[in-house]
């Protein structure tokens, strides 16, 4: 069974990603691009699963964010992981409108990231390869003290020391 | 200077460890090279022309002598005995071993110093005025803002996979020497009608391929938002600046492209989230890091005496005489200077120093400057706070291990990158252009009279040696395999910044000393009275130097 590194554990992934070229949507929790989730509207009241999106790390977040913080999964795509848009977004989403469902990275990052990802506010970590996921657990524990405001530390260190 | 307390000092712990496991995983083939490459890159290690390149954070270029002994260690026992002083005031290795970068680094942790984000597309050292906290001149000490920075950026979760680098810089003072305006975020230390301090704040500034002079976006921030609207900036940034073709990727594109106006509104409108939140500065803070950055223990001085005791000494020695003049400087405590100790003399490499220099100038810090010292973007260091009856035995001991060169400000006192004997972005040799130009005016007199003088010289359009804002620029091109520089007039980081003007075709390699040399003539033969070289080119402008310089050539 696929797996995904969630809240610091790895779990099997029940999540299914749907092919964009897909004319039906498969049973289960299904993850659709925001493109799709757009196109299978109509469809997706009667689901017999969960509906999560992905997104990607240049969405015009502010123009889309409403309907999407009812979702229990969002998704942000990293083409590859120097491509930091993502953790800005990430960053938007917990602060600016308290989204609480999961918050999954998916696509290109890589271990060393996912220590800066959980701070961005990330909880889950979906691998585009086999990365050893019990192993790659480890650099989220990078740091044990940090300087700055992040999604899972409201004050910085100059409050706190 | 700031000292780290148990947080700090977790945080460099910790890093140490972190890419240690990074960099054995590597050795292990379980990183892979293009996934490795931003990790070291973010921990100051390079590979180079010849082998790797470590840079060490010198934040906002001060250091204590416990430091500087540390740095000779490092440089005897991991390299060559000697380290280059950058141009953001930081220090390279050219000779670390992969495998032994984490003990460096680990080494420089166990003296309250790091690499981190000395490259890579991140926020990178602060830098300032090497005379913060004693220019006569200043409006405010810069450093404990440039610390506040340094904290903020340092592992900021968002903003380590940038578009591209980032630098910011600080200053205090009415004359910028900090070529604040060339940077992504240059902050201005200035205070409001009510007299409350703040920043003017300029983005997009930069040298490099496209040199842009920085705009301001705002005329006041209140100090206390300085983080939250840095944090701002640069998310606009990381979310809208170019990732398609890295030669575009600079905050200054972004700015060009949308405006500065347009740019200062989505800053504003992201700011309107985050300020007054967590980030905002607090009354205790800004004083716990003003606490580090106090006066020292100066001695009463008479002023009178003092300068009498030194105007005699440097009546009887002309050597002497001349070091005053060029390398030492006044400060804000009557009966001190500051001394500028030079790593320019000719025949080395501009901004090299050996690992007994390096115990030199530790010792030098502790006997006659409380310990600490600076390392400037021209690539010299400066002690701060020299007691006026000590200087002349200062210039003895320095003179003696080469250190006493007394060029600062002149010709030779040029900024010069690595170029083609190390770095393996140059498209041309640096350091062999510095020396000629060294050994072709070697005549002090002659360099006397020239005054001040800015040379800037890289070895490529990435402009690590600053030619672009050199009164006299040069930039090493390639052409069909063979290297040629490029000569720029006019340029200038002062507070009404210019970038130089092309003089012509590239000259080769012979070439360039009789160039500078008639380039020089018609400064002589033009100059009013004591005007400098940039105030008689501003006023007689690019024709006459060109005519001279292609007179025989065409």
């Amino acid at each position: 069974m696929p797996q995904v590194l969630r809240d610091n554990q790895v779990i099997q992934d029940n999540w299914i990603a749907v092919d964009e070229s897909l004319t039906n949507l498969p049973s289960g929790d299904i993850l659709l691009s925001y493109d799709q989730w757009q196109q299978f509207s109509d469809q997706l009241a009667d689901h017999d699963g969960q509906i999560g999106v992905w997104i990607e790390g240049n969405t015009d977040i502010e123009a889309i964010v409403e309907p999407l913080l009812e979702l229990p999964l969002i998704a942000i795509n990293f083409p590859k992981f120097a491509d930091g848009r993502g953790f800005s977004i990430a960053r938007l989403l917990r602060g600016r409108y308290k989204y609480q469902g999961e918050l999954r990275a998916i696509g290109g990052f890589i271990r060393d990231q996912l220590y800066l990802l959980k701070r961005c506010g990330f909880d889950a970590f979906k691998f585009i390869d086999n990365t050893e996921l019990s192993e790659a657990a480890k650099s989220l524990k990078d740091f044990s003290e940090t300087y700055q405001v992040s999604a899972d530390e409201e004050n910085p260190l100059f409050r706190r020391r | 200077m700031y000292k780290y307390d148990t947080y700090d000092q977790k945080i460099v712990d910790e890093r140490v460890e972190q890419f240690r496991d990074q960099t054995q995983r590597f050795l292990a083939g379980d990183i892979a090279e293009e996934a490795f490459l931003p990790l070291r890159l973010q921990n100051g290690l390079y590979v180079q022309r010849l082998a790797p390149m470590l840079r060490i954070a010198v934040p906002y270029g001060m250091l204590s002598s416990h430091q500087v002994r540390k740095l000779a260690h490092i440089s005897r026992v991991y390299d060559k005995g000697y380290v280059h002083f950058t141009t953001r005031q930081n220090i390279q290795l050219n000779w670390p071993a992969l495998e032994e970068v984490p003990d460096i680094l680990a080494e420089l942790a166990s003296v309250e110093m790091h690499a981190i984000q000395t490259s890579g597309n991140c926020i990178r050292n602060t830098t300032t005025d090497q005379f913060a906290g004693v220019a006569v001149d200043e409006i405010e000490d810069p450093r404990p803002w440039c610390e506040l920075i340094r904290q903020w950026s340092t592992i900021h979760p968002e903003f380590a996979f940038l578009p591209r680098k980032f630098k910011i810089a600080v200053c205090g003072s009415e004359e910028d020497r900090a070529a604040f305006l060339l940077h992504d975020i240059g902050l201005q230390l200035v205070k409001n009608d009510a007299g409350e301090l703040g920043f003017e704040v300029f983005v997009g500034g930069g040298l490099g391929r496209t040199p842009v002079i920085g705009s301001s976006i705002r005329k006041f921030l209140p100090k206390q938002h300085l983080l939250s609207y840095l944090d701002a900036i640069v998310r606009v940034y990381n979310r809208y600046g170019n990732r398609d073709n890295k030669y575009k990727a600079r905050i200054k594109i972004l700015v060009k492209a949308w405006t500065p106006a347009v740019f200062a509104e989505r800053v504003e409108a992201e700011w309107e989230h985050l300020k007054e939140g967590p980030s905002t500065l607090t009354d205790n803070e800004i004083l716990r890091v003003k606490s580090f950055f106090t006066a020292p223990d100066y001695l009463e001085i008479n002023p009178l005496e003092s300068a009498n005791q030194l105007a005699a000494l440097a009546d009887e020695n002309l050597g002497f005489s001349r070091w005053l003049e060029r390398n030492t400087q006044l400060q804000k405590q009557s009966g001190y200077r500051s001394v500028t100790l030079s790593l320019k003399p000719a025949g080395v490499a501009p901004g090299d120093v050996t690992d007994q220099q390096l115990e030199t100038i530790a010792d030098l810090a502790d006997h006659y400057s409380f310990g600490e010292l600076r390392a400037t973007h021209n690539q010299n260091i400066v002690l701060t706070d020299v007691v006026e009856s000590n200087l002349f035995e200062l210039w003895q001991q320095a003179k003696q291990s080469g250190l006493a060169t007394a060029t600062i400000g002149t010709i030779n006192d040029m900024i010069c990158c690595p170029g083609g004997d190390y770095c393996s972005l140059a498209n041309a040799k640096s350091i062999p252009v510095a020396e000629a130009i060294q050994r072709k005016f070697s005549d002090l007199d002659y360099v006397y009279d020239l005054g001040d003088l800015e040379l800037n010289i890289s070895g490529c359009m990435n402009a690590c040696g600053h030619h672009h804002i050199g009164h006299i620029g040069i930039l090493g091109v390639d052409k069909k395999g063979k290297e040629w520089y490029q000569i720029q007039l006019g340029g200038n980081a002062n507070k009404n910044a210019a970038l130089g003007k092309v003089l012509g075709p590239s000259l080769c390699r012979e070439e360039i000393t009789d160039g500078i040399e008639k380039l020089l003539d018609v400064y002589v033969e033009n100059r009013i009275a004591d005007e400098s070289f940039l105030s008689t080119y501003q006023r007689i402008g690019i024709e006459k130097f060109k005519e001279r310089v292609y007179a025989t050539s065409s």
